[in-house]
């Protein structure tokens, strides 16, 4: 009595799991394209923030190397994209890391050219304290352009901090961490870029082609 | 009819999901500093809501009671994560506003407290019916905290209203004025904490008046506001 109640409860539960699984895999694949696409968008529109569209001519999203160093922060496999005009090297544009923040990573993606300036750095993802340290984000402060078309003299570079700690950068009134990990981590993205830049161009392309 | 009402005076306030059960609050507290965000976790769960309600009660005669709750639990899950697939492709920025909050509404206590107390004995319509009105509430209330925590936080309304209804919502975003730097209590989750506790207190002011006028209904027949003690 009590096993064929089980079995009869058991098939009715697997009857269900079968039913809601085929259901969200149905929506997935109906989504999974366009999921994609906006998540291709996402890339494309970040990029065209931190590099404006005009300085190259490549599939800027479509041709990238990855990257393990500590500079661009504590995790393996930073993504580092490479513009390029006409063949010619134009730009890297870094992904990476900061674990220095005040609650979290915060994800950078910083826009390197071949002279060693900066294009344009944008924080990309973050848990700072809303109000205080999210200034970092373009939404809520330009204090992120500051970094705009500055370059880092050497690695001992001092004007690359935040005002308190004798720098260049401002930081914001109740919030000193945010900034000065920001600084920090784009200095380092700024180096590894300086010292790595012909031979990142040269390295094989690891972002695979779509087909149109 | 009189069924309908009943679902409709309890759903929006009478046992408010937020307000009077107290469920869900996880969500309801995290997500609510601007209208935006309450907004899509409001729409969100009203989906999932009535989504669950319906399909609960179609099944509620082929369910044995003893493994009622992983079913209902099973149908919640697949709803979410239906809703969570769509938002991703059509609402991508309010989707990674929200984040976590979505998988979150697993969770919310409110909607399986919908398909055990309700739709697992009612039927299909009824059921469709409780899930709306219930998600009102709920939406209402996320609405209200949102704005008011935005307002008091940030001194606008709508901020962002274009990641949830596309780039021409951007209109709708209002200034009522600015600061130098933001009242963080408001926006961060102790103000929400305040912010629900003076939207509970003030529905027990009212729910106190609307009684203290049904004891003395003929002072209640003097003026027009005497609508308000039909509601009740």
């Amino acid at each position: 009595m009590i096993i064929s109640s089980m079995v009869k409860n058991g098939a009715i539960l697997c009857g269900f799991a079968l039913l809601t699984t085929g259901l969200v895999a149905t929506i997935n694949s109906l989504t999974a394209d366009k999921i994609a696409e906006q998540e291709q968008l996402q890339l494309t529109n970040q990029l065209q923030e931190v590099l404006p569209h005009s300085k190259y001519t490549n599939e800027l999203s479509q041709d990238c190397v990855i990257i393990s160093d500590p500079l661009l922060g504590p995790y393996d496999n930073q993504v580092i994209y490479r513009a390029r005009k006409d063949d010619e090297p134009v730009a890297l544009v870094i992904r990476h890391v900061t674990p220095s923040g005040y609650s979290g990573d915060i994800n950078l993606l910083s826009a390197v050219y071949r002279d060693g300036s900066v294009a344009g750095v944008r924080v990309t993802k973050h848990e700072e304290t809303p109000g205080l340290g999210d200034k970092v984000e373009i939404k809520k402060s330009d204090w992120i352009t500051s970094f705009n078309s500055k370059t880092v003299q050497s690695e001992s570079d001092a004007r690359w901090a935040v005002k308190k700690d004798g720098g260049q950068f401002d930081q914001f009134t109740g919030a000193t961490i945010t900034p000065r990990a920001v600084v920090g981590s784009v200095k380092n993205a700024v180096v590894y870029a300086q010292s790595n830049f012909d031979d990142l161009f040269a390295a094989a392309n690891a972002c695979p082609e779509v087909t149109p | 009819m009189s069924e309908l009402k009943t679902l409709y005076k309890e759903g929006l306030w009478g046992n408010n999901p937020a307000l009077v059960q107290l469920l869900g609050l996880c969500p309801l507290l995290a997500v609510t500093s601007t209208i935006t965000n309450a907004l899509g976790l409001g729409l969100a769960t009203l989906l999932v809501l009535v989504g669950s309600n319906i399909t609960v009660s179609i099944v509620r005669n082929w369910v044995p009671k003893d493994i009622r709750i992983p079913v209902f639990v099973m149908i919640i899950a697949g709803f979410v994560t239906i809703v969570q697939l769509l938002m991703n492709a059509y609402t991508f920025g309010l989707y990674q506003s929200l984040g976590i909050f979505i998988p979150l509404i697993v969770t919310n206590c409110a909607i399986i407290g919908r398909a055990e107390a309700y739709a697992s004995k009612n039927p299909v319509h009824l059921s469709a019916f409780d899930g709306l009105m219930m998600g009102l509430g709920f939406m209402l209330v996320l609405v209200v905290l949102g704005a008011m925590r935005e307002l008091i936080g940030q001194g606008t309304l709508f901020d962002g209203a274009d990641l949830l209804l596309g780039p021409w919502a951007s209109v709708l975003r209002i200034e009522v004025f600015s600061f130098d730097s933001q009242f963080l209590l408001a926006i961060l989750p102790p103000g929400a904490f305040l912010g629900l506790g003076l939207l509970i207190a003030a529905k027990n002011v009212i729910d106190a008046q609307i009684k203290s006028k049904q004891v003395t209904p003929p002072e209640a027949e003097k003026g027009p506001r005497a609508r308000v003690t039909s509601l009740t």
